[in-house]
């Protein structure tokens, strides 16, 4: 378990030293910012407006605001979360510097779970940054925390899901666009596959639609629990990091 | 454990081991039944706490590696290779690029595991007990395995830290490589902006750090300027005392400079093993001698003068190599252990002829190699050059 926070702690000082944490940072930031000013005018214009048609709109600062900001949040993370992990292996396999892992007695779950934990870690301080946003909400409005929070869950849930695809793609190629590319793709795939149980019932499509990264938060941004779709981000989890330690293995075996 | 490595290594390996180079198996048993490497063993074991496959009895003994093979898809990397290798020896390992010297030393250090054959390590084999064999061995691949963006200091308590290390001691150790590899001086420097030299010895740093009974070096000197590969030299060569290292090459020079045994490998095949010194010997001393003789007045008639030379006594073949103007040069084989030059000169003047240049025709290990590693008969060789016997290689060479 040392070890896995000795990796950890690596990457985590190579995501800070260089530019990168930063960049997905500040981007991160700008683009969740524009979307929270985007939603909070929304709700104010609707609010007024109902106030002088004298309608008594039910408005819910849960169900209007924090609903579809952390369904953009997961939106956001699909477009970050290539760029968090597509150097986790591909860029130690272009430098050499897997040989030294790969000689040092560590075992193989040891550095998956450690790169693995610095990516969500990094993703995390993404998350922190919406604390700001919302903390206005709290400030100015009075919503409930407790959705809210289970957002947060599904969320990191997803995030590391997502992530740990991205960490298997990344040890197939030394090159990181590649990984990043191909990482982007798949997460995109799973995001859109849910669509086709809009036009069809049949169970291809509810089979496709169960696979969706997509469906399976909805629940978590009502700020539902539900075991079925926590059983389906942590098996997703499970099955990167594992095809991440087959494929560490095999690398041993074709390189 | 680290004391007792560091005060008994150099005493056990170096002295003893260096003369007995030949891997004849008595000479193993006899530094086996030397009661300090009994002493050294036990406590080996006791400093080790995780329960540990038995140790082999002869603990001299750091490598071994028996019928090892890796093969890809369509190509044989390494085929059926054996050696061994004593503790406190640097053993260079010789062969153009593409030999497998790299698939044989990623072997070594569980990076690759062997299709077939065996390979032990520390007296652990690399398949069965690899984490052991890790613990025990620094390596230095053909690129330092260097993440560009860490301090220098940083970057070996990062390796020491997942070698195993931890407090006092790693500071201890890091402390003490940053000195004997000289990188203390750039220690708070990120290791992209460092010189190739640097960064070199920063690999160097990285695999002693965790003081490893077995050093895996590959191309250490690849790429380093005339200056910066003396001193790398100079490095490994003081690095022998502690450890025992095994380093690939191309270069000639560099086996001949730093190691004291050799092991030659081509096409993933064994060509031979032997010491560097027995390799010099036989090449210079095999007996060949150069000859360039003159006529005076007339034209050689260069038959005669070949019919003359091979009545000498002791020369077993006289081979007429070239003419310049009217002179000629001949390579004469004499039988071993015969003096045969004064004769020679003598016949030569006695026959009216001016004795221009008399000298022995040195093979050098450049053309043993050469010879060993791009003629079929290679393959003839490595039977015999398996048991350490570069005779017919160095006739080989010859011809």
């Amino acid at each position: 378990m040392r070890n896995v926070w000795i990796l950890c702690w690596k990457e985590l000082r190579s995501y800070f030293v260089s530019p990168i944490a930063y960049l997905l940072l500040a981007m991160f930031a700008i683009v969740f910012g524009f979307f929270f000013w985007n939603v909070v005018g929304y709700f104010v214009y609707a609010g007024m407006e109902a106030q002088m048609r004298g309608a008594m709109f039910p408005l819910n600062v849960n169900e209007q605001v924090i609903r579809p900001l952390v369904s953009n949040v997961s939106v956001i993370g699909l477009f970050l979360i290539p760029m968090i992990t597509m150097r986790l292996f591909a860029e130690e396999k272009r430098s050499g510097t897997i040989e030294l892992l790969a000689t040092s007695p560590l075992r193989d779950f040891e550095v998956i779970l450690g790169k693995w934990l610095a990516a969500l870690i990094l993703y995390s301080a993404m998350l922190l940054l919406t604390a700001i946003n919302f903390a206005w909400l709290f400030r100015y409005g009075n919503p409930d925390w407790k959705p809210l929070l289970v957002a947060y869950l599904g969320l990191l849930l997803q995030a590391g899901a997502l992530l740990a695809i991205g960490t298997f793609i990344s040890t197939l190629t030394r090159n990181q666009i590649i990984a990043g590319g191909a990482t982007f793709g798949i997460c995109l795939l799973l995001w859109v596959l849910e669509w086709v149980s809009g036009y069809d019932s049949a169970t291809y499509a509810r089979v496709m639609a169960y696979l969706s990264v997509l469906t399976h938060f909805e629940s978590f941004a009502k700020g539902l629990l539900s075991i079925k779709d926590f059983v389906y981000y942590l098996s997703a989890i499970f099955l990167g990091l594992f095809l991440t330690a087959r494929s560490m293995e095999s690398l041993r075996w074709r390189s | 454990m680290e004391s007792a490595s560091n005060s008994l290594a150099p005493s056990v390996g170096t002295k003893r081991s260096r003369r007995t180079i030949g891997f004849s198996r008595d000479s193993v048993d006899r530094l086996a039944s030397d009661e300090r490497c009994t002493a050294f063993e036990i406590s080996r074991q006791v400093g080790t706490s995780d329960t540990v496959p038995a140790r082999p009895q002869n603990y001299n003994l750091m490598i071994r590696v028996k019928e090892l093979t890796k093969r890809y898809a369509r190509t044989t990397a390494v085929d059926h290779i054996s050696f061994e290798v004593q503790k406190g020896q640097i053993v260079g390992f010789l062969g153009p690029n593409g030999a497998g010297k790299t698939t044989t030393m990623r072997m070594l250090t569980c990076f690759l595991p062997p299709t077939s054959g065996t390979a032990t390590v520390a007296g652990f084999d690399v398949l069965e007990a690899p984490m052991d064999v890790k613990r025990r061995i620094g390596y230095l691949p053909e690129i330092p395995p260097l993440y560009h963006e860490m301090r220098t200091a940083e970057y070996l308590a990062f390796v020491a830290k997942i070698k195993g290390l931890r407090g006092l001691e790693l500071a201890k150790r890091v402390n003490y490589v940053l000195d004997r590899c000289a990188v203390a001086d750039v220690k708070d420097k990120v290791l992209s902006k460092l010189s190739k030299g640097y960064r070199q010895r920063v690999g160097l740093a990285q695999a002693i750090v965790h003081n490893p009974d077995v050093l895996i070096l590959d191309e250490p000197t690849a790429g380093l300027d005339p200056k910066q590969i003396n001193e790398t030299r100079e490095l490994i060569r003081s690095l022998a005392g502690d450890h025992t290292i095994i380093l690939s090459t191309h270069i000639l020079p560099e086996v001949e400079q730093t190691c004291q045994q050799v092991i030659i490998i081509n096409k993933g095949k064994l060509v031979a093993t032997d010491s560097v010194n027995n390799l010099q010997n036989r090449s210079r001393g095999a007996g060949s001698v150069l000859v360039e003789i003159a006529g005076r007045q007339e034209a050689l008639d260069s038959p005669e003068v070949k019919r003359r030379l091979e009545k000498v006594p002791g020369v077993s073949r006289v081979l007429f190599k070239e003419k310049r103007e009217n002179r000629f040069v001949f390579e004469v084989d004499g039988e071993t252990d015969r003096a045969i030059r004064g004769d020679l000169a003598r016949v030569i003047v006695e026959s009216g002829w001016d004795l221009n240049e008399l000298r022995t025709a040195a093979v050098s290990l450049e053309e043993i190699f050469l010879q060993l590693t791009s003629s079929n008969e290679a393959k003839n060789a490595s039977a015999k050059g398996t048991e350490g016997d570069l005779e017919t290689v160095a006739e080989q060479a010859k011809r």
